[in-house]
C-alpha cells in the first residue's frame, strides 16, 4: 500500500468529518490507504451518497403499475405499452457550468445521455431547465450573458453532434443565480422492454471491460467539488475541467447498443461522477459481488498517473461493462468496428470486495456494499425555511396597456427562440411539437404508434416564498402542460437545486419541497423514478432560491398536435378553470410583481389540487372530441400574457375579451393562479358541457378576431394592442438582452 | 428502387433518410458502412446529415478519405444518383464532387429553423417532380452551411442552370442565396436543407418528398 | 510590428479534435504520427509608435483575458518585427 500518511488535514481536505473517518476505519478494520481515502471521499460525497437528502427522498412515491424501474439505477424506466419502455432522468451540472460554461454544460448533456443508453435505450429527446443571473444588471450582466451564451452553445454542441433533438425546456433569470447558474438536463430514451440493461455485475470470473475514451487527469474530485460552496480559493484552484467529445459519445452509443444485442453483456454502467470508483463499486454492490481490477490495464491518456488519480478521474465518454466469460471477443469485435478502444481490466469475484491493483500490488481493498450503501446518513436539523419576503408593499399599478408589453419583454416571459434555434430539435424525425409550439414537447415513438409528451418546470420565486407549495405548483404546472396536448401524465423525475444543507433554514426548504412534491406526485399519479440532488449552490454565502425542477412525462396517441396559436377568427375564447381569485398576498410572487413593482412578497398562488386535476381531465376530454383549435395554459404573466402568446402564430389572429370580475385590473390580467387553460373553439357549448360535467368553470371570455388584442373588464377597455408590435417585442427581447 | 444510405462514424440523419425512403416513399433502403469498398446493387446513394468524425478539422474533411468515398466517386462517374444532405453536402464539396465550400453561418451560430426555398431548376433527377420557381418548406439545421465559391464558379453554376435550390429566407448568408447545387453532369446534388425531415405532414411539411419522388422517377426511367 | 498569439488546450485537457485527426492520419497509413494537438493562432498588427515592451505587456493581458480561456487553454506569444 502507498505510504502517504493520513493526517487530520488530509482527511479534512477530502471533506470527510472525523466521525466519517472513524466509520471508514471501522469498515476496513484498519487505517485506509491514500487511494482508499480518495475512494471513500468521492463515494461518500453529497453528490454520490445523498447523505443529507436520502432520508427525505424516501418520502417520494416511486411506484406504479407502469414503473418498471424506479430510483437507484442510471435512469427510471416506464412501460409505454406495445412492448416498449422509456428510460428518462434529469441531472444537474451547475457547478461545472459556472467554472467553464461551454464544457460544463456540454459534459452535463453527455452524462445524462450515457445514463440513458446505459439502460439499453436510444436517447430520443433532451430538454433543459436553465437559471442565470440577470442579463441587464450593470455589474453582473456581462458575465451572466457570457455564461448564458456558453451554456447554450455547449448544450447545442453536444446534443446536435450526438444526434439527439433538444425539444424544449425553460430558462429563467434571478439575481440569486448570479454566481451560481443552474443547468439541469433531462434526457429520454426508448427501447423494447426485454432489452433493458442494468448496472449490475454478476458471475464470479466474468471479465470486467473498460470501453471508450482514455483516462486522463480530468476533473479529479469533481464530485466533491459539486458538494462544496464556491469560495474565492476554489475559483483560483480551477480544477481540471472535463472536455466533452460528443463524437466519441455517438460512437459509444452505437457500439454499446450493438454490443448489447450480442447477448454477451451481463451489466453495464457509465463512468460519470467519481469515474472508475463509482462504476466498479456500484456495479459490484448492486450485484452483491466483488470486483477486482488492475489499473495498469486501464487505457490512459497521460503518463505517470497514480492509482488515486486513475480511480478518481472524471474523464468523459467511458463505460464499464461485465461480459460473459468466453464471449469477450464478441464484445471487443463490436467496439473495434466502431473504432473504440476496449480493454479487459479485471474480473468479477465472489468475495464482495472492490480490490484495486497497481503494478500487481493491491492499493485498495474495500467491501463494496459498505462503500456504496453504508455511506453516512444525516438527519440534518431543519427549522423554518429561509424567507425574507415581507408583506405586500404599497404600489402604484401600471396600466394594463403598458404592463403587457413590459412583461412580454421580460427575459423570463419572452420567446426563447434565440436559445432553442441553436439546438437541432428535429433530428430523428420524431418531434411532433418542438419548442414553443405547444406547452409540452411531443416526441412520437415510431415503433409503437404512440407518443410521449414531456414538460419541465420549476419556480424559484414560488419555492422561496413557500417551498412546499412551490414544489406542488411545479408538479401541477407540468401536469397541466401535458394536459394541454392531451397527454396523461405517468411518471416524473426531479432535480433538487438547493443551498447549503448544513444551514437549518436551507435544510428546511429541502425537506418541505420534497414533502410537497411527494404529496403532489402521489395526487397526480406521477411517481418519481429517479433524479438528482444538487446542494451547496451558494457563492460566498449567498444561496440560490430553492429550485426544485420537475420533469414529467405523459402518454398520448400519435396525432397532429393542437398548438398554442389561435387559428381562425370568429372562434370562442374559453378559459377552462375560470378567472380565479387573487389577493395582495398571493400576487407577490408573480412576474408582474417582479417586473412592474420590482419586488417579491407574500405567498405563491394558492393551489387546489383537486380542482387542478379536474381541469386537466376536462382539457383532455375536450381534445379527445377534437373541440379545441388551440390550447395554452396560464403561467408566468397570467391571462394577458397567455392571450398575447396565442396571438403570435403566423396568422396573427387576435382576440377581444371581456372579463366579468371584481378583481383589480392588474390582478385580473396578470395574477398567476394555477389550474387555468385558454382554448379557442368553434363549439363553445360542447366545451361548456364537458367543463360542467367535470365541475370546472369555463367562462367564454370573447372571440378571436382578424387583428389586434383587446381586453375589457365589464365593457371598460383595459388595453388594446396591435399584434405585430407586441410580437416583435416578445420575439426580439432575449436577443437584445444577450447582445 | 433501392436507396443506399452511407453511414460514417458520426452520421446522425442516417436513420431519418432511411425512414423517409422506406416508410414515406415506400421504396427499399439499406445502410452502407463507411469502410465498405462497394455500394452493392443500390440505384441511388444518400450521404446523410450529421457530424462525420465529429466535424473535427473541417466539416466533411475526414470523411472524404473513407473507403466508401472511392466507391461513391466511381458510382457518380458512371452516372449514378448521389444526394448529399447537410453534412453529406459538406462531404461532397470536400471530396471535390461539387464545387465551392460551406463555411460558418453568417450569425456564427447553429440554426435549426423551418424555412422557404425556391426550386432553381426542374432540369435534374432531383427536382424533376417540381416546377422551377416553386416554393417549398423545409428545415435547416447546421452551423456551417453558408455556401461560398468564387465569382467565376458562381457565374458558371448559374450559367449552367446548376442551382437546384435557393433560399427565400436566407438565414446563413449563403452567396446568391444558394441552398443546393448540381454537378455538371447533374447526377450529384448537395443541399443544406433537410428534405428527409419534410416527408410527412406530422413533421410539419411533406415538401421534401419532391426530391425523393424525382429520384424515384429517374430510377424508374433508367 | 506584428505579433502572433498561439492558443491551445492545456496538455492535461482532452483534445477530441486532435485525437480524431491523429486516428484519421494513422488510418490513412501515416504510421509515424504519434500525437496531434489542435490549436489556433491570431495574427495581430501593432499600431505604429507602440513600444515593444508595451506591446508585449498588452498582448499578455489580451491573451490571458480575451484570446484564451485560462480554465482550459494556454497560450504563447511571439512578437515579430
Amino acid at each position: 500500500m502507498t505510504a502517504t500518511a493520513i493526517t487530520p488535514e488530509l482527511i479534512a481536505q477530502h471533506q470527510l468529518t472525523p466521525d466519517e473517518y472513524g466509520k471508514i476505519v471501522a469498515i476496513l478494520g484498519r487505517e485506509p490507504s491514500y487511494t482508499e481515502l480518495g475512494i471513500f471521499s468521492v463515494m461518500w460525497s453529497e453528490h454520490c451518497s445523498y447523505k443529507s437528502s436520502r432520508l427525505h427522498l424516501k418520502k417520494l412515491p416511486t411506484r406504479s403499475e407502469l414503473v418498471v424501474q424506479g430510483p437507484g439505477e442510471n435512469a427510471g424506466v416506464v412501460d409505454i405499452g406495445g412492448g416498449y419502455v422509456i428510460a428518462f432522468k434529469i441531472e444537474s451540472h451547475n457547478h461545472p457550468s459556472f467554472i467553464e460554461p461551454f464544457q460544463g454544460a456540454a459534459t452535463g448533456v453527455g452524462g445524462i445521455l450515457r445514463d440513458i443508453f446505459t439502460m439499453g435505450a436510444r436517447p430520443i429527446a433532451v430538454m433543459d431547465s436553465l437559471r442565470f443571473g440577470r442579463l441587464d444588471d450593470p455589474r453582473t450582466g456581462p458575465r451572466n450573458r457570457r455564461v448564458l451564451s456558453g451554456v447554450v452553445a455547449g448544450i447545442a454542441h453536444y446534443g446536435n453532434c450526438f444526434g439527439v433533438p433538444t425539444v424544449g425546456g425553460e430558462c429563467l433569470f434571478e439575481p440569486c443565480y448570479d454566481g451560481n447558474p443552474l443547468v439541469n438536463v433531462f434526457a429520454l430514451g426508448v427501447c423494447r422492454k426485454e432489452d433493458i440493461f442494468y448496472a449490475r455485475a454478476a458471475g464470479a470470473g466474468n471479465p470486467v471491460i473498460y470501453v471508450g475514451a482514455r483516462t486522463g487527469r480530468d476533473g479529479i474530485h469533481g464530485a466533491s467539488m459539486a458538494s462544496a460552496e464556491f469560495t474565492e480559493e476554489s475559483k483560483q484552484k480551477r480544477p481540471n475541467v472535463q472536455v466533452g467529445d460528443p463524437f466519441m459519445e455517438k460512437l459509444l452509443l452505437e457500439a454499446c447498443l450493438e454490443a448489447m444485442r450480442t447477448g454477451a453483456i451481463v451489466g453495464i454502467q457509465d463512468m460519470g461522477a467519481a469515474g472508475l470508483t463509482c462504476s466498479t463499486c456500484e456495479m459490484g454492490s448492486r450485484g452483491e459481488v466483488g470486483i477486482e481490477i488492475e489499473l495498469d490495464l486501464v487505457p490512459q491518456r497521460e503518463t505517470g498517473m497514480s492509482p488515486y488519480e486513475i480511480m478518481l478521474s472524471e474523464s468523459q465518454e467511458r463505460m464499464l461493462l461485465v461480459s460473459e466469460k468466453g464471449r469477450e471477443d464478441e464484445v471487443f469485435r463490436v467496439f473495434r468496428k466502431w473504432g473504440l478502444e476496449s480493454a479487459e481490466i479485471g474480473a468479477v469475484t465472489g468475495d464482495g470486495k472492490l480490490r484495486v491493483r497497481h503494478h500487481g500490488e493491491v492499493v485498495a481493498e474495500i467491501p463494496n456494499r459498505e462503500l456504496a450503501d453504508e455511506a453516512p446518513l444525516y438527519d440534518r436539523p431543519h427549522g423554518k425555511p429561509l424567507r425574507h419576503a415581507g408583506d405586500a408593499p404599497e404600489f402604484l399599478p401600471a396600466s394594463v396597456q403598458e404592463a403587457l408589453p413590459a412583461l412580454l419583454a421580460s427575459s423570463d416571459v419572452c420567446s426563447k427562440r434565440w436559445i432553442w434555434e441553436q439546438y437541432d430539435y428535429q433530428v430523428r424525425t420524431n418531434t411532433i411539437a418542438g419548442p414553443e409550439r405547444t406547452d409540452a414537447a411531443i416526441v412520437r415513438i415510431k415503433e409503437t404508434g404512440s407518443s410521449v409528451a414531456m414538460s419541465l418546470d420549476g419556480n424559484g420565486r414560488y419555492s422561496y416564498l413557500d417551498p412546499r407549495e412551490g414544489a406542488k405548483l411545479a408538479v401541477a404546472e407540468c401536469c397541466r402542460n401535458l394536459a394541454t396536448v392531451g397527454a396523461l401524465p405517468v411518471a416524473a423525475t426531479n432535480c433538487l437545486n438547493f443551498g447549503n444543507p448544513e444551514r437549518p433554514e436551507i435544510m428546511a426548504q429541502l425537506v418541505e419541497a420534497i414533502e410537497g412534491m411527494a404529496d403532489a406526485c402521489r395526487f397526480f399519479g406521477t411517481p418519481i423514478t429517479g433524479g438528482n440532488v444538487s446542494l451547496y449552490n451558494e457563492t460566498l454565502g449567498e444561496g440560490i432560491y430553492p429550485t426544485p425542477v420537475l420533469g414529467i412525462v405523459g402518454l398520448m396517441k400519435t396525432a397532429a398536435p393542437v398548438t398554442i396559436p389561435f387559428k381562425n377568427a370568429g372562434r370562442s375564447v374559453v378559459l377552462l378553470g375560470g378567472l380565479g381569485g387573487c389577493n395582495d398576498t398571493d400576487f407577490g410572487g408573480t412576474e408582474y410583481a417582479k417586473v412592474v413593482v420590482g419586488r417579491l412578497w407574500g405567498l405563491p398562488p394558492a393551489l387546489d389540487m383537486d380542482r387542478e386535476k379536474r381541469v386537466h381531465d376536462a382539457m383532455r376530454a375536450v381534445l379527445a372530441e377534437n373541440l379545441a383549435e388551440s390550447a395554452h395554459d396560464l403561467s408566468d404573466g397570467g391571462l394577458a400574457v397567455a392571450l398575447a402568446e396565442c396571438a403570435f402564430g403566423t396568422a396573427e389572429i387576435g382576440a377581444e375579451i371581456d372579463l366579468d370580475s371584481d378583481l383589480r385590473p392588474e390582478m385580473l390580467c396578470f395574477h398567476e393562479g394555477p389550474s387555468r387553460i385558454l382554448v379557442s373553439t368553434a363549439h363553445p357549448h360542447r366545451v361548456a358541457a364537458i367543463a360542467a360535467a367535470h365541475g370546472v368553470d369555463a367562462p367564454a371570455l370573447g372571440v378571436t378576431i382578424e387583428r389586434g388584442i383587446e381586453i375589457r373588464q365589464r365593457t371598460m377597455t383595459l388595453g388594446s394592442w396591435d399584434i405585430s408590435s407586441l410580437k416583435s417585442v416578445y420575439c426580439q427581447a432575449l436577443e437584445s438582452h444577450v447582445k | 428502387m433501392k436507396f443506399g444510405v452511407i453511414v460514417f462514424p458520426g452520421s446522425n440523419c442516417d436513420h431519418d433518410a432511411f425512414y423517409a425512403a422506406s416508410q414515406n416513399l415506400g421504396q427499399q433502403a439499406e445502410y452502407i458502412w463507411h469502410d465498405s469498398a462497394t455500394l452493392g446493387d443500390v440505384d441511388a446513394v444518400i450521404l446523410p446529415g450529421g457530424f462525420s468524425y465529429g466535424d473535427y478539422l473541417r466539416c466533411g474533411a475526414i470523411a472524404k478519405f473513407s473507403p466508401v468515398m472511392n466507391a461513391v466517386r466511381g458510382f457518380a462517374r458512371e452516372g449514378g444518383l448521389v444526394l448529399g444532405v447537410c453534412n453529406g453536402f459538406q462531404i461532397l464539396v470536400e471530396a471535390g464532387l461539387l464545387p465551392g465550400a460551406l463555411i460558418r453561418n453568417r450569425g456564427l451560430k447553429f440554426i435549426c429553423r423551418e424555412l422557404r426555398l425556391r426550386v432553381g431548376t426542374s432540369r435534374s433527377p432531383f427536382t424533376s417532380a417540381a416546377v422551377k420557381g416553386q416554393a417549398l418548406r423545409m428545415p435547416i439545421a447546421h452551423g456551417e452551411g453558408r455556401y461560398f465559391a468564387d465569382e467565376r464558379t458562381l457565374d458558371e453554376l448559374e450559367a449552367e442552370d446548376r442551382v437546384a435550390f435557393r433560399y427565400i429566407d436566407n438565414a446563413n448568408g449563403s452567396l446568391r442565396d444558394i441552398a443546393g447545387i448540381l454537378s455538371r453532369e447533374r447526377n450529384v446534388m448537395g443541399m443544406m436543407p433537410h428534405p428527409e425531415r419534410a416527408t410527412e405532414p406530422l413533421m410539419g411539411s411533406s415538401d421534401g418528398l419532391v426530391v425523393f419522388r424525382s429520384m424515384l422517377e429517374a430510377a424508374v426511367r433508367a | 510590428m506584428k505579433a502572433r498569439v498561439f492558443v491551445s488546450l492545456k496538455s492535461t485537457v482532452l483534445d477530441p479534435q486532435g485525437q480524431t485527426v491523429r486516428s484519421a492520419l494513422q488510418g490513412l497509413g501515416y504510421a509515424g504520427i504519434a500525437e496531434v494537438r489542435q490549436g489556433k493562432f491570431f495574427d495581430i498588427s501593432i499600431a505604429a509608435g507602440v513600444t515593444r515592451e508595451q506591446a508585449r505587456k498588452d498582448l499578455e493581458t489580451i491573451a490571458q483575458e480575451v484570446l484564451a480561456n485560462p480554465v482550459i487553454e494556454e497560450y504563447q506569444i511571439e512578437v515579430l518585427d
